[in-house]
C-alpha cells in the first residue's frame, strides 16, 4: 500500500468533523424526489429508433438457419442484426468469455438472444421480430446440476475443456480429520439455496448514437461503466477511446446491471448501422431471462465443535447452478468458500465447489455474491452446535468470534473487528435473554452472523493501475467539482464524495458538485460492486482533496507571507492561526490560489495493498477491510397454515466508521429486506422444459410494505485504520445472516429446522407433520 | 405496426394545464407522459400492474397508469409527480411538498425508481387522512412495491411529515438517539429543500 492510500481516521483539521457523521440529504436526492432525474428510458434523442430482441423458444438447441428477409420488408424497420454481425465473445471475467450478444451457432436457455430488430417504434420492431424465421436442431438440455456434473454430451459449451463444469475450488487449510477427531460433537448434513433475482425497479435500457465521426455514445443502466466499455469496445472493434458510455440514474442493481448486457452491444451496433440513435428497453419478463442473480447451491457442511464452544474444523462439498454462462462464475467459485472463514475462527477448513452449467437463465453476482449461499447453512448448522452442547447461539458466536488483527485460517488479513459488539447489540436491542426460548409456541428468535468483503484487491482483469481514480476541478467561483468513475446506483457514492470533500476543504455541500460515470469526462473507477465504493473511493477522494489542499494552502501562505503551517482551511473560512483576525473565505482562498498557481485541479487515486493467501487463488476474498454483521430475527409461525410472519429484524453492523449514519442505516435495512424476503417469497426457477416458471413481479412476488419486518438497524463502529476516515462497506454484508436467523428463528418458535429453501407454508407444513410424527414415536417409545 | 398506430386525439388534465395530444389509440396514460408530453417522473418497472412505479394520482386517488388507456383518461384531473411541488406553491406553501420533502431528508430515495409512485400514494393517503397510523401508513403504500429501502426510510418520511404538520415530534429512528432528520444539506443549517 502507498503512501498515497493512507490518511489517517480522524477529523482531518481539528479535533471534530464538520460533514463525515452527519445525515445530510443525498446529492440527487431532490431531482428524484422532483422527478428530475434521468434515468435511462427517460432519455429521448431526436430521430431515435427503437430496438427489439427475438430471443430463443428452446432451452438448448443449434440454429440451423435465421431468414430475416420477411421481417426486412416490413415499413418502418430500419436494420437486422444476429450473431454474424458481432461474433467476437465477450465475459466480465476475462478468463471465461463465453457470451455472444447474439446467438452464434446455438442457443443456451429460453430467453437467450438471437436478433434484434431497429425499427421506426416499439411495435414495428416487435412485428418484425415475429417475421424472423428460425430454424432450430434441438439439442438435450440440462436442467438438473447434479446431471450436468455427470454427463458432458452434448457439452453447453462445446469449447469448454471440463465439458459441463464451469469452475471447479478445491482448497484445504489445516488438518480435517484430527480437527473431527478432537471435537466433542460433529454434524454433518445438507443444505439447499433456491435461486433468486435482483428485480430492480428500473428494468434495463441503453441508448446509443454514433456521430458522423465515429465517436459512439452509449447510455445505460450499468453499475460497471468501465467493464462495459471495455467489451462493447471490443466486441465493436472500435479503440475504446471511441466509445463514451455514461451511466444515467439509476434505478437499482444489486448486483443485477455489473455484467455487459446483450443490449449495450445491439444498440451501439444498430446506431453505427443506422447513422440513428437506438434505443432498446427491456420488459419485466426479458429482466428475468437475463438473471444474473443468485445461484442455486446445493451444499453438505459438516463441523466440529468442542464442549467449550470452540469450533475445530468446517468442510464444505458444494454444487453450484451457474446457468448457461460463465459471467462472474469463476469468482462465485471462489467465494463460496473463501468468504466462509470469519468472522468466527476455525483453524482446520476445507472446501470443494463445483459451479456447473444448465439451460436456465445464467446467474452471477447478487448484493453479497457467492456467500449468502454457504452463511445460510453454516449458521444453522452453528444453531444445531450449540444446542448439542447446551451453550446459547450468540454466546457460541462469541466464543469464536475471529477478533482484530489476525488471520482467517485461508491467510485473509482482517485488521478492524466490531463482530463482538455487534452481538452485543442485537442482544440487547431483543431482549434475547428475557426472551429467547421462553416465547409463546409459535414465535421465536433466531441470531446469526456474518463477515463480508470492503472491495477486493482483485481487479477482475490484472493490471497496475489504480482501482479508483477521481479528478477535482476547482475555481474562482468557489464550486468544487469531481469527477470519478464510481458509479452510484442510489447507494449514495456520489454523495459519500461529497461528504468528504466537505470535511476536506471546507465547503458547504451546495458548493460542490459531483460527476459521476461518464468515461469521456472521469478517471477509470472500477465501478459499483464488491461493495469496494465507499472505501476506494473515499479513500482516491481524501487523496485529491489534501493534495489540493496543500496547493490553496501554500498559496494563501505565500500572500499572507507566513508559513503554510499557520494558514487554517477546513471550516467555511481560511485563517492564520496565529493571528485569527486575519481571515478570508474559501472562495477568496480559491481565487488567490487560482491567481499563484494557474488553472486549479487534482487528481486522487486508490489502489490495495498486496493482500491474500500464498497459494492460488489466495487473492480472491482478500479486501482491505472486512466488515462484520450479526442479525436477530423474530418471527410468528402460524401451525395451521404454515405461514411465516416475519415481525422484527435487529441488524447490527460494523461499517468502520458511519461517514452518513442515514445512509449507513438505509444500506443496512435494505440489506436485512433483501435477505429475509428471498427466503420467504421468491423462487427463481424454470419449469421442466426450461421455460422461466413465472417472468413477471406478480409470479415472482416481491414483499410489500406490509410483508416487510420492522427494520431496526444498529450502527457499530469498528473505525477501521485504512479506510476512509476509518470507514468500511456496509452495501451488502448486512444481507448475510438475514436468512438462517429466520431459520433459527423458526426453530425457536415451532421446534423445526429448515435447511432447505424458500420456506414456504408447504414446507413448514411437512415439517411439523414429521416432527409431530417424531414426537409421537419418541413419546410412544418412552411409555 | 404502422398499421396499428392510427392516431387519436385527446383532451386531458394533466397537472392542472389542459393539454391536447395525439397517441396511438392502443397507448397507455403511461406512455402518453412518458413518451408524448415528456413528464418521465412517472416510470415503468413492469408495463402490467405489478409494481406500482407508474403511479399517477387521477382525480386525487392513486392509479396504475400502466394500465389505463390514454383515451380513458379525458375528462379526469391527472396528476404526476412533477406537479406536486408546482400546486404546493399554487396552494401558498415554499420549498417542496412536505411529502417530497420529508423523503429526501429521511434517506428513502435510494435510486428513486418507485418514488414517484411511492411519494404520490403518500400524498393521497395525507390528503384523505392527515394523522395515520403505522398500519394504515404501510397499507397504503402497499401498491408501490420498492426494492432498495425496506420500506423503513419510507414510512419514517410518511411519520416525519404527519409529525411536522401536527407540531409533534417524529419517533427517533434505532441509529440514533435523537431527531437525525433536522440537519439537511447545508452544514450551516440551511434548508436545502428551499434552496
Ligand atoms: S409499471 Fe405500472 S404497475 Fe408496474
Ligand atoms: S428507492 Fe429504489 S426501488 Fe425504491
Amino acid at each position: 500500500m502507498g503512501a498515497r492510500d493512507q490518511h489517517g481516521t480522524g477529523a482531518p483539521w481539528g479535533d471534530e468533523f464538520r460533514a463525515v457523521g452527519k445525515s445530510l440529504r443525498k446529492i440527487e436526492g431532490l431531482s428524484k424526489a422532483t422527478g428530475e432525474a434521468v434515468y435511462a428510458d427517460d432519455i429521448m434523442l431526436p430521430g431515435m429508433l427503437h430496438a427489439k430482441l427475438l430471443r430463443s423458444p428452446h432451452a438448448h438447441a443449434r440454429i440451423v438457419s435465421i431468414d430475416t428477409s420477411k421481417a426486412l420488408a416490413l415499413e418502418g424497420v430500419h436494420a437486422i442484426i444476429t450473431g454474424a454481425d458481432l461474433p467476437i465473445c465477450y465475459g466480465v471475467i476475462p478468463w471465461t468469455k463465453d457470451e455472444n450478444a447474439l446467438a452464434v451457432d446455438k442457443v443456451r436457455f429460453i430467453g437467450d438472444e438471437v436478433a434484434a430488430v431497429a425499427a421506426i417504434d416499439e411495435d414495428t420492431a416487435n412485428a418484425a421480430v415475429r417475421l424472423i424465421e428460425v430454424e432450430y436442431e434441438v439439442l438435450h438440455s440440462y436442467f438438473d446440476p447434479n446431471e450436468s456434473l455427470v454427463r458432458h454430451e452434448p457439452a453447453i459449451h462445446p469449447g469448454n475443456k471440463h465439458g459441463n463444469i464451469s469452475k471447479r475450488v478445491e482448497l484445504e487449510f489445516g488438518d480435517l480429520e484430527s480437527a473431527f477427531a478432537s471435537a466433542d460433537v460433529v454434524m454433518e448434513e445438507d443444505f439447499v439455496f433456491h435461486g433468486s433475482t435482483h428485480a430492480a425497479i428500473e428494468p434495463h435500457c441503453a441508448v446509443a448514437r454514433a456521430s458522423a465521426d465515429g465517436l459512439v455514445t452509449l447510455w445505460s443502466s450499468t453499475q460497471i461503466t468501465h467493464y462495459v466499455q471495455r467489451e462493447v469496445s471490443r466486441v465493436l472493434g472500435l479503440p475504446q477511446s471511441r466509445l463514451r458510455v455514461i451511466q444515467p440514474t439509476l434505478g437499482g442493481a444489486f448486483g443485477g446491471k455489473s455484467d455487459p448486457f446483450s443490449l449495450e452491444f445491439v444498440v451501439a451496433k444498430l446506431a453505427l448501422i443506422t447513422g440513428r440513435p437506438v434505443k432498446m428497453l427491456w420488459t419485466r419478463e426479458e429482466v428475468f431471462y437475463a438473471h444474473r442473480g443468485r445461484h442455486p447451491m446445493q451444499m453438505r457442511y459438516k463441523t466440529g465443535i468442542k464442549k467449550d464452544g470452540h469450533l475445530t474444523g468446517v468442510e464444505a462439498t458444494i454444487t453450484i447452478d451457474g446457468g448457461s454462462y460463465s459471467s462472474f462464475g469463476l469468482v462465485t467459485t471462489y467465494y463460496s468458500g473463501q468468504l466462509l472463514t470469519g468472522p468466527y475462527d476455525f483453524p482446520n477448513y476445507r472446501f470443494d465447489s463445483t459451479r456447473v452449467f444448465t439451460n436456465k437463465p445464467p446467474c452471477g453476482p447478487k448484493r453479497g455474491h457467492g456467500s449468502v449461499q454457504p452463511r445460510f447453512a453454516f449458521e444453522i448448522q452453528l444453531d444445531e452446535l450449540s444446542e448439542a452442547i447446551g451453550m446459547d447461539p450468540i454466546e457460541v458466536r462469541r466464543v469464536n468470534d475471529i477478533g482484530e488483527n489476525t488471520k482467517t485460517v485461508n491467510g485473509q488479513r482482517v485488521t478492524s473487528n466490531g463482530f463482538g459488539r455487534c452481538l452485543d447489540e442485537v442482544e440487547r436491542a431483543s431482549e434475547w435473554k428475557t426472551r429467547r426460548g421462553k416465547l409463546p409456541l409459535g414465535t421465536g428468535l433466531g441470531v446469526a452472523g456474518s463477515m463480508y468483503i470492503s472491495g477486493t484487491n482483485y481487479p477482475i482483469y490484472p493490471n497496475d493501475m489504480p482501482q479508483a481514480g477521481i479528478q477535482l476541478k476547482v475555481d474562482r467561483s468557489g464550486l468544487v467539482t469531481a469527477f470519478t468513475g464510481g458509479n452510484d446506483i442510489g447507494q449514495g457514492s456520489s454523495s459519500v464524495v461529497r461528504t468528504i470533500l466537505c470535511e476536506e476543504l471546507g465547503l458547504d455541500p451546495l458548493d460542490v458538485r459531483v460527476v459521476a460515470a461518464d468515461t469521456d469526462l472521469c478517471p477509470v473507477d472500477l465501478g459499483a460492486y464488491s461493495s469496494r465504493v465507499t472505501f476506494m473511493v473515499g479513500n482516491a477522494t481524501i487523496d485529491a482533496c489534501r493534495k489540493l489542499r496543500k496547493q490553496i494552502v501554500e498559496a494563501v501562505a505565500a500572500k499572507w507571507e507566513v508559513d503554510a503551517k499557520r494558514v487554517y482551511l477546513g471550516s467555511g473560512e481560511v485563517f492564520d492561526t496565529e493571528q485569527r483576525e486575519t481571515k478570508i473565505t474559501t472562495r477568496e482562498a480559491f481565487e488567490i490560489a487560482e491567481a499563484f498557481h494557474d488553472t486549479l485541479g487534482s487528481t486522487g487515486a486508490y489502489n490495495t495493498p498486496t493482500l491474500g493467501g500464498d497459494y492460488r487463488g489466495g487473492s480472491i476474498g482478500a479486501s482491505p477491510a472486512y466488515s462484520f454483521t450479526a442479525h436477530v430475527v423474530e418471527v410468528d409461525v402460524d401451525v395451521e397454515t404454515g405461514m411465516i410472519d416475519l415481525k422484527n429484524v435487529w441488524v447490527a453492523h460494523d461499517c468502520g466508521r458511519a461517514l452518513n449514519p442515514m445512509l449507513v442505516a438505509g444500506q443496512m435495512e435494505g440489506s436485512a429486506y433483501m435477505g429475509i424476503v428471498e427466503a420467504v417469497f421468491e423462487d427463481h426457477k424454470v419449469n421442466r422444459f426450461g421455460l422461466h416458471s413465472g417472468p413477471s413481479l406478480l409470479d415472482y412476488p416481491l414483499a410489500t410494505a406490509l410483508d416487510t419486518p420492522e427494520l431496526h438497524a444498529l450502527i457499530v463502529e469498528s473505525i477501521d485504520p485504512e479506510g476512509p476516515y476509518g470507514a468500511k462497506e456496509a452495501g451488502e454484508g448486512p444481507l448475510h445472516p438475514a436468512l438462517p436467523a429466520l431459520s433459527n428463528a423458526i426453530y425457536d418458535a415451532v421446534g423445526i429446522r429448515l435447511r432447505e429453501l424458500p420456506f414456504t407454508p408447504g414446507r413448514v407444513l411437512t415439517a411439523l407433520r414429521a416432527k409431530a410424527a417424531l414426537d409421537k414415536e419418541t413419546k410412544g417409545a418412552s411409555c | 405496426m404502422l398499421a396499428m398506430s392510427t392516431p387519436i386525439s385527446l383532451e386531458l388534465s394533466i397537472n392542472d394545464d389542459r393539454v391536447r395530444a395525439s397517441v396511438p389509440a392502443h397507448w397507455t396514460l403511461l406512455e402518453l407522459l412518458r413518451y408524448e408530453l415528456g413528464l418521465t417522473g412517472t416510470k415503468q418497472g413492469c408495463d402490467k400492474g405489478d409494481c406500482g412505479a407508474c403511479t399517477v394520482l387521477i382525480d386525487g386517488k392513486p392509479q396504475l397508469s400502466c394500465l389505463i388507456l390514454a383515451a380513458n383518461a379525458e375528462g379526469k384531473k391527472v396528476q404526476t409527480i412533477e406537479g406536486l411541488q408546482p400546486a404546493h406553491r399554487k396552494a401558498g406553501g415554499v420549498g417542496l411538498d412536505p411529502v417530497q420533502d420529508a423523503f429526501d431528508r429521511c434517506g428513502a430515495l435510494q435510486c428513486g425508481f418507485c418514488q414517484s409512485g411511492m411519494m404520490l400514494s403518500a400524498r393521497a393517503l395525507l390528503n384523505e387522512n392527515p394523522t395515520p397510523d403505522r398500519t394504515e401508513i404501510r397499507q397504503a403504500l402497499s401498491g408501490n412495491l420498492c426494492r432498495c429501502t425496506g420500506y423503513t426510510q419510507i414510512v419514517q418520511a410518511v411519520e416525519l411529515a404527519i409529525a411536522e404538520s401536527t407540531g409533534a415530534e417524529p419517533e427517533s429512528p434505532s441509529w440514533s438517539d435523537g431527531n437525525p432528520w433536522k440537519s439537511t444539506t447545508s452544514l450551516s443549517g440551511k434548508n436545502g429543500g428551499d434552496a
